[in-house]
This record gives C-alpha cells, structure tokens and sequence, in this order.
C-alpha cells in the first residue's frame, strides 16, 4: 500500500490495528520524493533522512510525519526561510508548534518545503532555492508563498503541512494545488518561531488532504502561549467534534464585493455552483456587501511592508547568515551591512522593504501608515456588521486557478492582485479555509474560501466538513510521471 | 545678556532581576554575552513578553515625578541600524509613554524651583561595543535590560540648575529603589540639550545636544563650557549648527560628534508583538502605595524637630539615613534636640562615611545611640570618649553603657578624686601656676589640659576649671 497517499487520520487508524508504522509511511514518503521532488521541487535542501523514525511522546499524532515550512523554526534544522541572507541558519530552539507536535507525538519531517522568500509572494517563484512547480500542471505555479507545502501535499510527498499566512499564502497555494487550508484567527496559534514577515497579519496553519486531518493538526497547535503577547488566552475546542455533516439553516453570506470584475469566468461559474452545493445542503445562503473590500491590497501592501522592513532589518550580517564584505574590506561596518544585504535579499523581498520604509518615513506616517490602520479597522468592523447576521462568509480562494511559471513576475502589481480575496481576513484577523470545490476545463484544481468570526474556527470546519462530505474533490489527486517525461 | 534654555534626558537602569522582554539575568560584570537568549539576541521568530516588574517600576517612578499615569500605554519600534542593537530596531515608548506632565522642585541657594517632567517611557537597553585595534566586539549582556527615559521641559536656565536637578532626581530613585543609579556602571546616564536666547526673549535658539557626560560634575561643566562657546559665537554673529557634541573629560571642552546622520529618521510605528496595555485605577493606587516619603517629605519631617534646612538636607540624602534619624529623634527625651543632631551629622555620619555605608547600617540602633547620648547630656562622659565608645559600640556591637563600664570611661565628676590629680598637677607646673596667678589667663587651659591628660579624657572639663581656679586663689 502507498501509506504516503493516505491521510493522518486513516494512517492513525491503520497503526491502531497494526497495519502501518511511522518507518513505513516514512519510506513511502522518500520513495515518492526521490521518485518526483526533482520535477515538483515542494522541498528545499534535499539530503539524507533527518526525520526521527520514533515519536518523541505518545499523543493524538503519534508517529505520523509533519512537514515545515523553511520559516518555522525547528531545532539544529535549517530554517532559512528560503533566502540566501539566512543560508546556514539552524535555530537553536523549537517553535511553540514544533514543541506542541513533538508532544503530540508527531515527527517533525527532516527537510523543508519549499516558500517565496520571506514569504513574499504568491507563486513561489521569489524562492532564493528555485521555484516549486504545481502538481496539476508542472508548467504552473503551486500558488505562494507556502507553495511548497502545497504541492508536497497535493502531490503526496507529503501527509499534512504547516504553511504560515500573512495575507493568503496558506489559502491561496491550498486552492491552487486542491488541498485543504487553514488561516487561524489571529491568536489562535502561537507565532513564536515563526520568522516574522508582517508581525500583526501572520499566522501558522495546517495544509492537508482534507478537513478532518486539518482540524487534526489545529487541535495540536492551536492555543494560548504565554511566550507570544499576541495569542489569545481563550480555551481550544476539540475541532474534530466540529466535523458534523450538516449545515441546515446555516446562514451563509456571499459579498458582491468578490464576484465582480478581476475574477476569472470559469472560477466564478464553479465557486457559484458550490454556493449552489451549499444551498442544496439547507444552507442560507445570500448576498452581502463589504464595502471596504477594494482598500483591502493598499492597506495590505502598507502594513505588510511597514512591519516587514522592521522585521527584516535584524538580517544584518552581524550575528548569523550571510556576511558579506568584512574581511580584508576598507569599508567598513556601512559597506558590510550593504553588501550583505545586497547580496542576501531577493528582488521582491529588496522592494517590500524600501516601499515599508518609505511608507513610515518622516513626512510620510501620517499619510499612509497611519491611514491604513484606519482603513484596516473599517475592514474588520465591515466584517463585524455581516457576523451579527451571519455565522460565515463564502468566497473565491484566488480570482484565478494557477498561472504559469513566470506569467506575472514582472508584473508585481499583477502578483499582488491574486491574493485580493484572501487579504482581507488577515486584516481583519478573522479565520478563513480554503477547500477544494471542482477543476477547471484544464484540470486545475479551484479552491472555495470561507471566512468566519474571530475563534469561529468551529463554524469553519463544520461548513467544510459538510460540503466534503457532499463532493468528491478532495480524493481527486494529481498523476505524476517520474522520469524524463 | 544670553539665557541658557537646558532639558535633561536621564536613563536609568531599572533594578529588575530580569530583563525587560525575556528572562535573562540582569547581573552586571558577568562574562561577555553569557546572559543572552533568542529574545535579548533577536534571532528570528524570537518575540518580546514585558517584564510586568519593570512596567510597575517605571510607573511608580512616574508617579513619584508627579506625572499623570496614562490608563494605556504601548510600545514602538525605534528602526536604527547599529551592531549594539540585535533587532536593529529598540522597543521603545513613542506616542504613550506610560507617564508624562509631572514636575520636580529642586532647591536654590534661598528659594526652590520647579522643573517641569515632560515624560518618562520605558524601552530597552542596547549592548555594548568593545573597540579593539583591528576590530569591534559586541556584548550583548546590557542588551535588553530595562531603561527609563525621563525627559525634562527645558526649564533649567544655568549649570548649577542642571546639577541640583540631577542630585534631586538621583535621591529620589534612589529612595524608590529603582534602580542603582550607579553612573560609573551606567546604570545612570545623562544627555543635555542646550540652546542660548536673549534675555527677555522665547523664542529658542539653535541647540546643541550634548553627550558623553559620566557625572553630574561633568554635566554642569560641559554646560558651563557650551554657554561660553555658544554665547561667543553668537556674540560674534556666528551662525550655530544644531548638532550632537561630546564632552572631552580631559579637555574640558565639548567637539561635534563627527557622523555621517542625515537627519535620523527612526520610522517610529506600534510595535506588532506587544499588545496594548491598560493600567487600571486600583493597579496605579497599589503601585502608588509602595511610594516611600520622599526627600523633600523628610526634610520637612526633619525641620519639625527644630533642624535648620542645611541639617535635613544632610540626613534627607538617603531614605535610610532620614529613617534612622527619624526613629532617633521620636525617642530623644530632650526638647532640644540640637546636641542629637549634631552627634548624627558629627559623629555617626562620619562613622558611616569612614566605612562605606549607611548610618542605619553601622549595626547600631536609634534605642543604643540614645543611650549613648544621654550618658553625653548627663555630663556623665566627655565628648570625646562618646565618640571613641561610638567606634567600640560599631565593632563590638556592645551597648555603650557596658563598654563605658568596662573601661572606666566615665567621667569623674567627683571633686575629691579631681582635687588630688589637680594638687598634683599644680605641683608639677609651678611656673604655669604663678603665671595664671600673675594674670596670664591663658596659663589656666594648659593646667585644664593637663589634668585630662593624667585622667585620660575622664575628668570633667568644667569641674577640673571650678576646683583649679579655688586652688590658685590660695
């Protein structure tokens, strides 16, 4: 049996009566990897085996493999969040939700997958280590920035995975490999470990097969940790007694906002017949207006950038990764800290941090920081309004199934544009899903969003748990020759 | 015909066992960067939780300036690049500092003025950069210790202002507790801004920020020294430049600090990994009730016993030398308590100076000392044996009237003992004897001093002169 094409939890089920073991489903693992990563490229630094075969404790998740992706740190493993500025970093700590796996008994897979650098992206073509190809169609994009997450997923290299997602990059890469994901409410899993892109938008979440692994992996991560200020001292339900296949009277709200110009024909005409799926299940479904959704990518691309130009400023040669320009050089400190960054960033990640440091320059604050946070506390409270009446919204994954490789590279503006449905609940810190909802004449894969209140994370698996139930999406998977062909 | 316009920015460590965002020792003089962690160093997906005693600290130093606590406080990020800043960036205090608007009054030569406290804020130290001839080293064991900013109006006019500003601040937190305000460790630090205008005038002139200043001496002379420099060049229509100067302690003369700072911008913006933090009523009415009596309350406790100023300035420095005098003057049965006084600033303080430490902390207790002291207004001991028994009581911690005993220390007050030391003495000064009998006044003292001499300090002054004077009449 190919245990790498299962999911947790009827891996789980087989170990329980004795027909799987976590070296098994570990070989399984290697053996697809060896046989197609050179052609998928979902991981980074490929080499000998670094996985433990044995679980570090009994728990929920008791030998079954996690994949990382290259931002969340792990002890002694190299976390380079796919930059030549952190190349050699190995964290001399755990993330909080690499120490919650371990305890749950799951093994922390030995290599990383694959992400746009500082998860600046949405195509994962920013990556410093190549681009990862989608599983579906290898000419194309597997969405970013956790598209290697993605596409070790789709593509069965993978059991389930953490993607981290500051304006779509677990959403928007979950819809164009046709897999499962989840962005948290903000809060709801701790961000310690994770290198931070844009500090108050990211979060960690689960990519999966399917809903009730994903609700798995977040009953394992989710909650409070005193060591992250920003996470929510509030109790984690157990999200798999959420996995009820009914949404009967459930109300359902669809924003005009989403369904307007930008959005491909054929995505808008598979996402409304999986609103229609919804109805058929007695879900109420109707239109609703956030009328702030069109600020959402400038307000966005300000507190990102801002936060990210901080953030990113620690990456100075100084104490670990790249140095450039120190030895023998006459320039001195100025001319190693500008060689090193030169030289260690990418393209994308060069411009969001001159574009964040202009955005809080002197002179410049008030008009664009300080007005985006406005704009931003009209977006959650346009959300708040259709909660009072809703309990979630549906929506596009992306405007688009996946593009292809280099289609929008030079066109930053354009990239930007593929995240316009998926940013907005990062502004508003609400959680949102992406789940597989039917394949375009091309065959790629094309993801529904729902997005629900803050800590609703309940009323999110429930409607996905429900519509799966009802579909056969999620156990379509993508063929991969090995191979030249 | 110029008036100097002077703010002061003090920084102070705070005395937290801890740092300000994360759990590492706040020791000082251990092993270069051996008190370091992921948090203190800014390695990636590190994140900052504040040291709830620090915040408590700096608000009740807030309180204490007689700042108006703000009810929310957040913190900022402060974007410079610097190897001595791990994140390149400083948790600091922007737009809410955590108190502002107070005020501390400070003493002149015969009045008293009020300094206005413009705010004071918490952020994090930096590391420390240690130049080597070839290269730079940094330890980062400072990086993230607490820091409180205070930050004066610019309401101190004159050199002197700015020294008894700084002596009133360092008395206060140090009766707080805060901090160590240790300058030679750099627990305490102190920048001046200084500009010059036309007396008479408000408008501000061009100002000078200066740095580099490791006393409060220091500060006072380097302000001395730009009013001169600023004054002249004004005085000779020279444009000034606003500008950082460091003060050269061997030169005695401030230079410009030679960068390559455009206008610094810092891009301050909210820092993301902290929250908003809100501090009730009943958090600063607890907090405001661990405020001790501060100086300026205990020299005026101190004049109710009848002290000149001078005097409860002297034993108001420390809050433990005021309590200690306080306890010994509440049980000081006498109405006059002039010769207490005088025994505390005399005697003790010098003790406690001589060693090293506080009055309270000479292992004597207010109860020993004014046994001591009665013995002294009794006339049963002369002055200079209380003071030798003061210096055996603090080795031997033994009550005074045990080792007065003991060594026969008392003072003889009994005419029929004196009259034979002083037959004596007269027999074996003949020639000062006829002196004083002549009319050489000053002859008599020496007889005085004498008979001291032969009783080793024990015999009464004032008797041995009554029974000398009868003597010589015969």
């Amino acid at each position: 049996m190919e245990l790498n094409t299962l999911t947790a939890h009827e891996l789980l089920d087989l170990m329980k009566e004795g027909k799987a073991t976590s070296q098994a489903i570990l070989e399984c693992l290697y053996n697809n990897i060896n046989r197609i990563d050179s052609k998928v490229k979902a991981y980074v630094r490929l080499g000998p085996a670094a996985t433990p075969t044995e679980p570090a404790s009994a728990g929920p998740l008791c030998g079954i493999p996690v994949s990382f992706k290259d931002n969340i740190c792990t002890e002694g493993l190299a976390t380079e969040c796919c930059s030549r500025i952190l190349r050699g970093f190995r964290p001399p700590y755990d993330a909080t939700v690499a120490r919650k796996l371990k305890a749950a008994g799951a093994l922390i897979f030995g290599i990383k997958t694959n992400m746009d650098e500082f998860a600046f992206g949405s195509s994962t073509e920013n990556s410093f280590l190549g681009a990862t190809r989608n599983p579906w169609d290898l000419e194309r994009v597997p969405g970013g920035s956790s598209g290697g997450s993605a596409a070790a997923v789709a593509a069965n290299e993978a059991i389930f995975a953490l993607g981290s997602d500051t304006g779509g990059s677990i959403r928007q890469p979950a819809s164009f490999c046709g897999v499962v994901g989840m962005k948290p409410t903000y809060g709801r899993v701790s961000r310690l470990g994770l290198i931070a892109f844009a500090s108050s938008l990211d979060q960690i979440g689960p990519i999966a097969k399917d809903v009730r692994d994903a609700a798995l992996l977040m009953n394992v991560i989710a909650g409070y940790d005193p060591c992250d200020s920003t996470s929510v001292d509030t109790g984690v339900p157990d999200y798999t007694r959420a996995l009820v296949n009914d949404i009967k009277g459930m109300k359902i709200g669809m924003p005009r906002e989403y369904f307007v110009e930008g959005i491909d024909p054929e995505v808008k005409s598979i996402v409304e017949e999986s609103i229609n799926k919804l109805r058929e299940l007695g879900a109420d479904c109707r239109e609703v207006s956030l009328p702030h959704t069109e600020y959402a990518v400038p307000v966005y691309y300000i507190i990102a950038t801002a936060e990210a130009s901080s953030n990113l400023a620690r990456f100075d040669g100084v104490q670990y990764g790249l140095r450039v320009g120190d030895k023998g050089g006459s320039g001195g400190l100025l001319d190693m800290y500008c060689r090193t960054r030169a030289e260690g960033f990418g393209q994308e990640a060069k411009r969001r941090i001159i574009l964040g440091t202009f955005v809080l320059s002197h002179g410049y604050y008030d008009a664009y920081y300080l007005r985006a946070l406005k704009v931003r506390t009209l977006i959650k409270l346009d959300f708040d309004k259709v909660f009072e009446g809703f309990d979630c919204i549906v929506t596009p994954t992306s405007p688009t199934a996946a593009f292809k490789l280099g289609e929008k590279v030079e066109d930053p503006l354009k990239m930007y544009l593929s995240d316009i449905y998926t940013i907005s609940a990062n502004l508003a810190g609400i959680p949102a899903m992406s789940i597989p909802c039917g394949f375009t004449k091309n065959g790629l894969p094309v993801g529904l969003q729902l997005l629900a209140r803050p800590f609703a994370e309940e009323t999110l698996f429930r409607a996905a748990y429900s519509y799966e139930q009802n579909t056969p999406w999620h156990k379509i998977r993508p063929k991969i020759n090995s191979g030249n062909g | 015909m110029y008036e100097a316009v002077i703010g002061l920015e003090v920084h102070l460590q705070l005395a937290t066992r801890t740092k300000a965002f994360c759990s590492c020792s706040t020791e000082f003089g251990k092993a270069p960067n051996s008190q370091v962690c992921q948090v203190c160093l800014g390695f990636p997906g590190a994140l900052p939780v504040l040291n709830r005693t620090a915040l408590d600290l700096a608000i009740k130093v807030g309180l204490a300036l007689n700042c108006s606590a703000q009810e929310h406080t957040k913190f900022d990020r402060k974007n410079y690049f610097y190897p001595d800043l791990p994140k390149n960036y400083q948790i600091s205090q922007y737009d809410l500092p955590l108190a502002r608007n107070g005020f501390l009054d400070i003493c002149l030569e015969d009045n008293s003025k009020r300094i206005g406290i413009r705010r004071v804020h918490l952020e994090e130290d930096a590391g420390k950069l240690i130049h080597r001839s070839d290269k730079s080293l940094v330890d980062f064991n400072r990086a993230g210790i607490p820091l409180l900013e205070i930050v004066s109006e610019p309401d101190i006019n004159s050199p002197e202002e700015a020294h008894e500003y700084l002596r009133e601040l360092k008395k206060i937190l140090e009766y707080l507790e805060v901090s160590d305000c240790d300058m030679e460790k750099g627990s305490l630090r102190c920048d001046a801004n200084i500009s010059l205008r036309k007396k008479g005038t408000k408008a501000l002139g061009v100002k000078s920020e200066l740095k580099n200043m490791n006393s409060f001496k220091a500060v006072r002379e380097a302000l001395g020294f730009e009013i001169t420099r600023q004054s002249q060049m004004l005085a000779a229509g020279e444009a000034l430049a606003q500008e950082t100067r460091l003060w050269d302690e061997k030169k005695g003369e401030t230079f410009p600090m030679r960068t390559k700072e455009e206008a610094q911008d810092y891009r301050y913006f909210p820092e993301p990994d902290l929250p908003l933090f809100v501090i009730d009523k009943d958090k600063i009415a607890a907090i405001k009730s661990t405020i001790p009596a501060l100086p300026r309350e205990m020299m005026r406790r101190l004049e109710e016993y009848g002290l000149s100023r001078y005097e409860s300035g002297i034993l108001a420095d420390f809050k433990q030398d005021a309590g200690f005098a306080g306890r010994c003057f509440d049980i000081y049965p006498h109405k006059n308590k002039k010769p207490l006084t005088n025994f505390l600033i005399g005697p003790l303080l010098s003790e406690a100076n001589s060693r090293g430490c506080m009055m309270s902390e000479l292992g004597i207790t207010p109860e020993g000392l004014i046994e001591l002291l009665s013995l002294l207004d009794e006339g049963k001991i002369s002055n200079l044996v209380a003071k030798a028994a003061l210096s055996e009581m603090i080795e031997t911690k033994k009550p005074a009237a045990e080792i007065i005993a003991k060594k026969n220390l008392m003072q003889i007050s009994d005419t029929a003992e004196l009259e034979g030391i002083i037959k004596d003495v007269i027999k074996e000064n003949q020639k000062s004897a006829d002196d004083f009998r002549s009319g050489k006044g000053g002859a008599l003292m020496f007889l005085v001093g004498q008979v001291m001499k032969k009783t080793a300090g024990k015999a009464n002054p004032k008797a041995v002169q009554g029974i000398l004077k009868e003597r010589l009449k015969e």
